[in-house]
């Protein structure tokens, strides 16, 4: 062993924290969730909670969770890199008083966040009042699908803007004033060098984004009005009023199997050899 | 709001009522003969109440609170301490009735009992068949709120959830067992259906009403008829009473067709060495006066008939307070459905909040 070795098994001690909150907190209770997915209410061995997940009703509330996960997703790149580019050459105070707004939100309750936003978007909401006003028709969006992804878009959109932010950051700029030079305009230069070297960003930004819009259930029940179910809904309620915690459970493996194999394709299919960098 | 300020006062009026009693070494200098413990809902009895029992009585009361009744059942259950009086929801009172948790209550010792009204001992058959084990305490009903300003005639049928008249203005509740009554006491169910023919019937009126529900809430029903969000919402009546604290122009109404109501009992636990002084304390509580006190400190509907030709006529009048009697004869008490028929409307709700 050379001394970079003996020194690098030496600091793997300092993850040792880190590693015993994650064997406890997700390791644990991913065993426990197993363990209930397998099993059936009368304790048995059985793959019926996790097939389940191919029954028409849950079928289509993946689907709508689907459309709503990468729905979000585009419309989180569509924002982020317009933002990103308009922060590129902001002086070095205007871009952090950029990102503090980006992540000032995060300091407040996600529930009242989403509660913020049914006030605006109700009926008779600010949106509404805000129209009328203006001498505009007032506009049903409360308890729609449009605001579920205005929720989940708004929830998420710093997931995606900070990855994106730190992969474009990291761009030299000689190899943009090399592409200027050599003749490329603007947007040359964004689609063969930037959104390129952007990538890595991109794709764990996707990962933050992707995951959480496809198994959110908070958003779709408050600003959905119950109305529209996702898959999370469906799996919540198979906890709470169902008490049907093997259904539950093999759904919520058979949703992660999913996201997996999903993630897993998108990775592979796009990798640039270089890790992704997660801010 | 309202209870945080009286929870407030009663606080200084303990207080003082403490400071009073300090030098003159125990209160009205009664000789304690013996003691009970009791555990109830926080908030859900005037505090004044147990000092003035033990004055009058000579037994000193232990007083316990529990949020929920789970909270209560857990604390009951790990006999940390003996409880002789328990005060639950109806469906924790089936469980510990058919748990042989409670013992007979003596009814030869009550001189009060009838102050109770006949019809909140016929609620407690749903899960206590003789009332042998129950004394109701307070009650309340599932109804609808709605803006008195905004409605075009009367209010007092399920009906206008599911004529389309108020299409996009009607907030359901978003629980299963809650939404199924409703749909169920439309259709002239019991609500505590075992066919499963009545559930599809209910599932599929639900599936017809969705488009002209404005959303499926919980908590937040109340509010959204409070701000004018919606101009009607199945809300519980406790939470009816609030929303009309907020908005005068609300109104509250238990359907003609009968709803679902809980009710809130008493028992004595098989534990209760002294059934005697447990029951002179469950008497106490019924005595007009007392029950009074209670009423005026939780405002909740009392089944104590006394308290209620007491109330003046604004109170009286107030369904969420005092549901008329044509509307609570159709009422039931919900009782835990078999497993077969809780999966079964599992199911059907789940394929109805698909649609």
């Amino acid at each position: 062993m050379n001394e970079n070795e003996v020194r690098s098994s030496k600091r793997a001690y300092l993850a040792g924290p880190y590693a015993l909150w994650i064997a406890v907190f997700t390791i644990l209770p991913l065993i426990v969730i197993l363990k209930y997915a397998l099993t059936g209410a009368d304790g048995h061995f059985t793959l019926d909670n996790m097939t389940a997940i191919f029954s028409p009703i849950h079928v289509k509330a993946m689907w709508f969770s689907l459309k709503i996960a990468v729905g979000c997703t585009v419309f989180c790149i569509l924002l982020s890199y317009p933002m990103v580019l308009a922060m590129k050459h902001l002086g070095l105070g205007r871009k952090s008083f950029s990102l503090f707004v980006i992540i000032l939100p995060m300091w407040m309750n996600f529930i009242l966040r989403i509660l913020a936003w049914q006030m605006i978007l109700s009926n008779n909401g600010i949106l509404n009042l805000f129209l009328t006003k203006l001498g505009f028709e007032p506009v049903q969006i409360a308890n729609t699908s449009a605001a579920i992804m205005i929720g989940v878009v708004y929830d998420y959109l710093p997931y995606m803007i900070l990855p994106v932010y730190t992969a474009i950051m990291e761009i030299n700029e000689d190899l943009i004033e090399a592409a200027k030079d050599l003749g490329a305009g603007s947007f040359t230069v964004f689609r063969k060098v930037i959104f390129p070297l952007s990538v890595p960003g991109l794709l764990s930004g996707t990962v933050m984004v992707f995951v959480p819009s496809m198994t959110s259930f908070v958003i779709s029940d408050i600003l959905g009005g119950g109305k529209l179910q996702l898959i999370g809904n469906v799996i919540e309620q198979e906890f709470t009023t169902g008490n049907n915690w093997n259904m539950g459970s093999g759904l919520s493996v058979a949703l992660m199997v999913f996201v997996l194999i999903s993630m897993a394709f998108t990775v592979k299919n796009e990798d640039q050899g270089r890790e992704s960098v997660i801010w | 709001m309202k209870r945080f300020a009286k929870a407030g006062k009663k606080l200084i009026a303990a207080a003082l009522t403490l400071a009073m009693c300090l030098p003159a070494g125990g209160c009205g200098g009664t000789e304690i003969i013996g003691e009970i413990t009791v555990i109830n809902y926080g908030e859900y009895l005037d505090p004044d109440m147990l000092d003035k029992f033990t004055e009058e009585t000579g037994i000193k009361v232990n007083y316990e609170e529990a949020i929920t009744p789970e909270e209560m059942y857990t604390k009951y259950r790990s006999g940390a301490i003996n409880y002789d009086l328990v005060c639950t929801a109806d469906y924790m009172m089936e469980k510990m009735i058919n748990d042989g948790e409670f013992q007979e209550i003596p009814w030869e010792l009550f001189k009060y009992r009838d102050n109770i009204g006949d019809k909140y001992y016929e609620f407690c058959r749903a899960f206590d068949p003789e009332n042998k084990y129950s004394l109701p305490y307070f009650w309340g009903t599932l109804g609808i709120l709605y803006d008195t300003t905004r409605v075009n005639g009367p209010v007092d049928s399920w009906d206008v959830l599911f004529n389309g008249e108020y299409s996009g203005e009607i907030v359901m509740q978003n629980s299963m067992r809650d939404t199924f009554m409703v749909a169920l006491k439309y259709l002239g169910y019991s609500i505590n259906t075992d066919n499963p023919d009545e559930l599809r019937e209910a599932q599929q009126l639900l599936i017809d009403q969705k488009p002209d529900v404005q959303a499926y809430l919980v908590d937040e029903a109340r509010d959204e008829v409070v701000a004018g969000n919606a101009i009607m919402a199945v809300v519980y009546s406790g939470e009816a009473y609030l929303g009309h604290e907020y908005n005068n122009d609300l109104a509250y109404v238990v359907p003609k067709e009968g709803s679902n109501v809980w009710i809130d009992c008493w028992g004595i636990t098989r534990n209760c060495e002294h059934p005697e002084w447990a029951a002179a304390f469950l008497d106490f509580l019924c005595r007009e006066d007392v029950a009074t006190v209670n009423f005026e400190y939780i405002y909740y509907s009392t089944p104590n008939e006394r308290v209620i030709e007491g109330l003046d006529d604004e109170q009286r009048a107030d369904a969420s307070l005092v549901p008329p009697e044509d509307a609570t004869d159709n009422c039931e008490v919900a009782v835990q459905a078999s497993d077969e028929i809780t999966a079964l409307m599992n199911d059907l709700w789940k394929e109805f909040k698909s649609e």
